[in-house]
């Protein structure tokens, strides 16, 4: 018994790292409906700012913050940059410019930092914890409480606030929202500076796990795929319940289905991208419908 | 036995002609293979700058620099080597084309220090049909070894993962007789030939082997293949893994309270990686973990402070790499590599041929390199691919591996030689 | 439409310089362009793929791998030629791709993207699986292709004749395709779908067609890239390759057959410039060039030329063909941005 809720618990911490990304995700399928491949390096690429401010002296938590207006900064600026000019363009020329920035910060970050495994400090305790017999650590705990209250803050802003209405309309209706005097280009750009805040919260709540290095995030971010297909693309709540789902899930699969072991994995995550899209697109939490051709 | 001795009495000949006309337009007495002037060799390499495995570009630079060293010092024998040295990105085809282009329009006169199982697999049987040395290929699948016979232009160089993996089942049976082991591996060759080792130096007493977990280099953590060796019952835990995954694996067993003997396999075992896992998970995490040395650890400040030899990397790399971090051991695996590369060339002399220096690669005695843990000898022989086979067992103190007991040689005992 | 002539001359010249390659080049040359022949025909399959049918795969790596390995496995395991292997590795790809095809019909533009990028990213870890027939990790080596008794040049050159035969063969099967009722079909699919299928075009039937003939020119280049490398391993098929073929198809011209060799061409030698711009990091001149690409030349190298020499001799420019508001891909073509 004590095999099974550690192995839930594994999963829980893993998920929690796909669910905090796959946040980031949503946030931009629903700013702008297109797909952020370079989601994962963006955040991968945030937190090696931040450990190299850590690393310069700064207090964790203060560089926790500066990282956290860089990446806005640099969310909106590549989206005035990169993204606004492909805006309108077909599907295609948006996912080429990501996959583009994608490359770019990969390269980017090994031709700063270096391609060595580094290690990223935890904000948290690092002595193991423990509840009737099941060990865990404060990170994992961390982590899920962050991406939790990450997205009560998220839910809060779009729900509540005028700011956060604004960019909703701009989403759906951008026609509309024009003539009621929302300036839409700039609601996409925030939507952007959003994601990758969500992204580098993301990376720092990751790397004391997964350790840094460039290629940190890309395997992560299909799982992080599967996770807010799962859930329901648009839904951020559904991305964290995914996530979580989808980490134990692998996990228990991995462990106690011997046909697909710890080889298949990624591959039981790619079946469930296929498999949610074409039985239930919308997913477990979502209300869209996905357009059939 | 004639021809030898005609060639070394032609190479005497013809070192002294050359030395006596220097300057003159006079080839020496018999026309040298392709990529060797009378100033200059050229040599080919491939690394991973790009891509999956680009940490390891490193062990690129270190041979860049070690050899800019030696060219400012006069070169080899007189002449400068140039070492063309281009970006693979871990991919097969890559590494082909760029080879067939080394070898025909760059002229090299060898390939030397290619780097992954995948990527020498593709390009050995090409070098070896043209007969091109292929040497001192960067990985420790045991195929370099066992197929020499298939392939004599081909020599490994670091020692094979196999007789690694003996060194820490002759430990444990010695240290740890009733011990009950979990092993963690990375699903691939890599991973495999760690495990025929081990139960190769277990023997009989395989059976002590109680759950081996593998992971997938795109796993996002090893925290599930954890939980699955600790609820084993193992209290004996053989990481063969890379670095990445190491730490992870050290830092989750100590999240996970599981505190079993850890025995870590080399590549993971740099310094920098035990302080990241230190960092990470405690202390605790790393303590008395188990591994193995072959060559010195640039990280480990203490232990080589007044070291020669790392006085001279430090230099080296002050000069060449000034930015670079010289703690990184791909840097100094690099640099000691090359040293093999020169000492080779150097003791071919000024006549050289390809055939000759791979003679002499493939029946080499070198104990003097700077960068080899005090004591190893590099040594091979034309059935034995693997010029360093002896390793020792050094135990993680807090901030530095302290070893324990003397150099063991496992060349008799590895599957790779045959 | 405008007159054949031009296209004609092209068609000949590129066929020109193709046969008396070997004779001018350096042999690492003529080696190179095996593998750019390779690539050729998998971008080709790719822009039939997103040019004609709108669909996006981020995974064309996946059928270059099945492709790669059936034909390595019957070479390496039962000893098979490959004029045997490569008919039958299109034969597997275009089935595998007739699949893909089928569940592609279900998922929307991004969506598909989405399902692609991740296949790609996980196609390594399938040919480990498998390592009774592929070999796990370490592959598989193969036996240089031998050339014929009657040929007179030696074996790279016969690899590198026929690499080129058969894609001229490709080229020329996906023109009369394009241009007979399947092109007629697609096209009427894509620009007007309601009106399509109230004449009786069967939507699913043709787009499926599509995505499988693209899995075949997939198959067919993972087959020639096997053979040239003489070396399979899933090192070979990771999710780089699938975005090298994207990058190329991009860079080259999605929207014209002439984007496939140029783009190939890109590919095979873009690695080495890069390099020699920024040793440090390729990936950034990679990234980079993709970006501005897109934002300056969406319609790849073959469109701005296009537009270019239109604008030289004074010609109405066409407007480009990825401008904001043209649907995906809007005109394929096999000779030009057609405006029907």
């Amino acid at each position: 018994m004590h095999d099974l809720a550690q192995q839930i618990v594994s999963g829980l911490a893993t998920g929690s790292i796909f669910a905090s990304m796959a946040l980031a995700l949503v946030l931009i399928y629903r700013a702008m409906g297109i797909i952020n491949f370079a989601q994962g390096e963006m955040a991968m690429f945030t937190t090696y700012i931040a450990w190299q401010l850590v690393q310069n002296g700064m207090p964790m938590w203060a560089a926790f913050g500066a990282t956290v207006l860089v990446a806005f900064v640099g969310g909106v600026a590549l989206e005035r940059l990169v993204i606004r000019p492909v805006e309108r363009a077909p599907q295609l020329t948006v996912v080429i410019v990501t996959l583009g920035l994608f490359t770019a910060f990969n390269g980017l970050a090994g031709w700063f930092w270096g391609f060595i495994v580094k290690s990223f400090p935890t904000p948290f305790p690092t002595s193991p914890l423990q509840l009737g017999g099941v060990a865990f650590s404060a990170q994992d705990l961390g982590v899920i409480v962050v991406s939790l209250v990450t997205l009560g803050l998220i839910s809060l802003f779009f729900q509540k606030t005028k700011l956060g209405l604004a960019m909703r309309a701009a989403a759906l209706y951008p026609e509309e929202s024009r003539m009621l005097g929302i300036r839409v280009g700039w609601m996409l750009a925030l939507g952007w500076g959003l994601a990758a805040v969500v992204g580098a919260i993301s990376g720092i709540m990751i790397a004391p796990v997964v350790f840094l290095d460039p290629n940190m995030m890309q395997t992560v971010i299909v799982y992080a795929f599967a996770a807010a297909v799962l859930g329901g693309i648009e839904s951020p709540i559904g991305a964290v319940v995914g996530g979580l789902i989808l980490g134990v899930g692998i996990n228990l699969l991995g462990t106690y289905v011997d046909a697909i072991g710890n080889e298949l994995r990624l591959a039981a995550a790619l079946a469930v991208i296929v498999v949610v899209l074409m039985v239930k697109p919308a997913g477990l939490f979502g209300r869209a419908t996905v357009q059939r051709v | 036995m004639k021809p030898f001795i005609s060639r070394t009495v032609t190479g005497i000949f013809a070192a002294a002609f050359a030395l006596a006309v220097t300057g003159s337009t006079i080839a020496p007495a018999r026309a040298a293979d392709p990529g060797v002037t009378d100033t200059e060799i050229v040599l080919g390499g491939t690394h991973p700058y790009s891509g999956p495995a680009s940490a390891y570009g490193n062990i690129g630079k270190g041979i860049a620099a070690y050899f800019s060293y030696v060219n400012d010092k006069g070169g080899v024998n007189g002449r400068k080597i140039k070492y063309i040295d281009k970006d693979d990105g871990y991919s097969p085809p890559q590494a082909v084309q760029l080879v067939h282009q080394m070898v025909e329009q760059d002229k090299v006169f060898a390939i030397f220090d290619t780097l992954g199982t995948a990527v020498n697999t593709a390009i050995r049987p090409y070098l070896n049909q043209q007969g091109i040395p292929h040497m001192f290929v960067a990985t420790g699948a045991t195929t370099w070894g066992k197929d020499a016979k298939q392939f004599p232009w081909t020599i490994g160089w670091q020692p094979d993962y196999q007789s690694e993996a003996i060194i820490y089942a002759r430990d444990i049976l010695t240290n740890h007789p009733k011990a009950k082991i979990g092993v963690l591996y990375q699903n691939d060759d890599y991973g495999e030939d760690y495990n025929v080792g081990l139960k190769r130096g277990l023997a009989k007493h395989e059976n002590m082997i109680v759950k081996m977990a593998s992971y997938e280099t795109t796993d996002p953590s090893v925290g599930s293949q954890i939980a699955t060796l600790k609820a084993s019952g193992a209290d004996t835990f053989m990481i063969f893994a890379t670095p990445k995954f190491a730490i992870q694996a050290m830092v989750l067993a100590a999240q996970q309270s599981w505190h079993p003997v850890i025995y870590l396999n080399n590549v993971s075992a740099a310094v920098p990686f035990m302080n990241a896992a230190s960092k990470a998970g405690g202390p605790g995490a790393v303590a008395g973990v188990i591994s193995t040395i072959y060559l010195k650890d640039p990280a480990n400040h203490a232990r080589y402070a007044g070291d020669a030899g790392m006085k001279l990397y430090n230099e080296i790399m002050a000069k060449y790499l000034p930015s670079a971090d010289k703690d990184d051991g791909n840097y100094l695996y690099g640099v000691a590599i090359a040293y093999t590369m020169c000492d080779v060339l150097k003791r071919a002399g000024k006549d050289l041929t390809r055939k000759k220096v791979m003679d002499i690669a493939a029946n080499l005695t070198e104990k003097d390199n700077p960068w080899a843990y005090p004591g190893v000898v590099i040594h091979s022989s034309p059935d034995f691919r693997f010029p360093i086979t002896q390793m020792i067992a050094a135990k993680w103190l807090t901030t530095d591996w302290s070893p324990m007991g003397v150099l063991v040689d496992t060349r008799t005992m590895t599957t790779a030689a045959k | 439409m405008r007159s054949n002539g031009p296209r004609l001359a092209a068609i000949a010249l590129a066929i020109v310089v193709i046969a008396v390659l070997p004779a001018i080049a350096p042999s690492f040359i003529v080696f190179d362009f095996i593998f750019v022949a390779a690539y050729a025909i998998a971008i080709l399959g790719l822009i039939v793929l997103t040019g004609m049918n709108g669909q996006i795969s981020l995974g064309h790596g996946a059928f270059m791998a099945l492709g790669g390995y059936v034909a390595a496995v019957l070479a390496h395991n039962a000893g098979w030629p490959y004029w045997i292997g490569v008919p039958l590795a299109a034969v597997a790809s275009g089935a595998f791709g007739i699949l893909i095809g089928l569940i592609a019909l279900r998922l929307a533009g991004v969506y598909l993207a989405l399902a692609t990028f991740s296949l790609a990213v996980a196609t390594p870890s399938f040919l480990k699986h498998f390592k009774s027939v592929t070999g796990g990790f370490g592959g598989l080596s193969l036996d240089t292709v031998k050339a014929p008794g009657w040929f007179p040049l030696d074996a790279q050159n016969w690899l590198y004749y026929v690499a080129w035969a058969v894609t001229g063969v490709v080229f020329l099967l996906s023109a009369l395709l394009v241009q007979g009722k399947f092109g007629r079909a697609l096209r009427a699919l894509r620009d007007n779908p309601i009106a399509a299928v109230s004449f009786g075009v069967n939507p699913y039937y043709y787009k499926t067609l599509a995505f499988g003939w693209s899995a075949v020119l997939a198959g067919i280049g993972g087959a020639f890239l096997a053979m040239a490398t003489a070396y399979v391993s899933p090192d070979t098929f990771t999710f780089a390759l699938s975005i090298t073929l994207l990058i190329g198809a991009v860079l080259g011209g999605i929207l014209t057959f002439w984007g496939a060799l140029v783009g190939a061409i890109v590919v095979e030698f873009l690695p080495f410039v890069a390099q020699k711009i920024n040793a440090g990091a390729p990936g950034v001149v990679y990234g980079v060039a993709l970006i501005l690409m897109m934002l300056f030349v969406p319609d790849g190298i073959v469109g701005g030329l296009q537009r270019l020499v239109r604008g030289l001799i004074g010609q109405p420019q066409l407007q480009p063909a990825l401008e904001p508001t043209v649907p995906p891909a809007a005109s394929i073509a096999v000779d030009q941005p057609s405006r029907e």
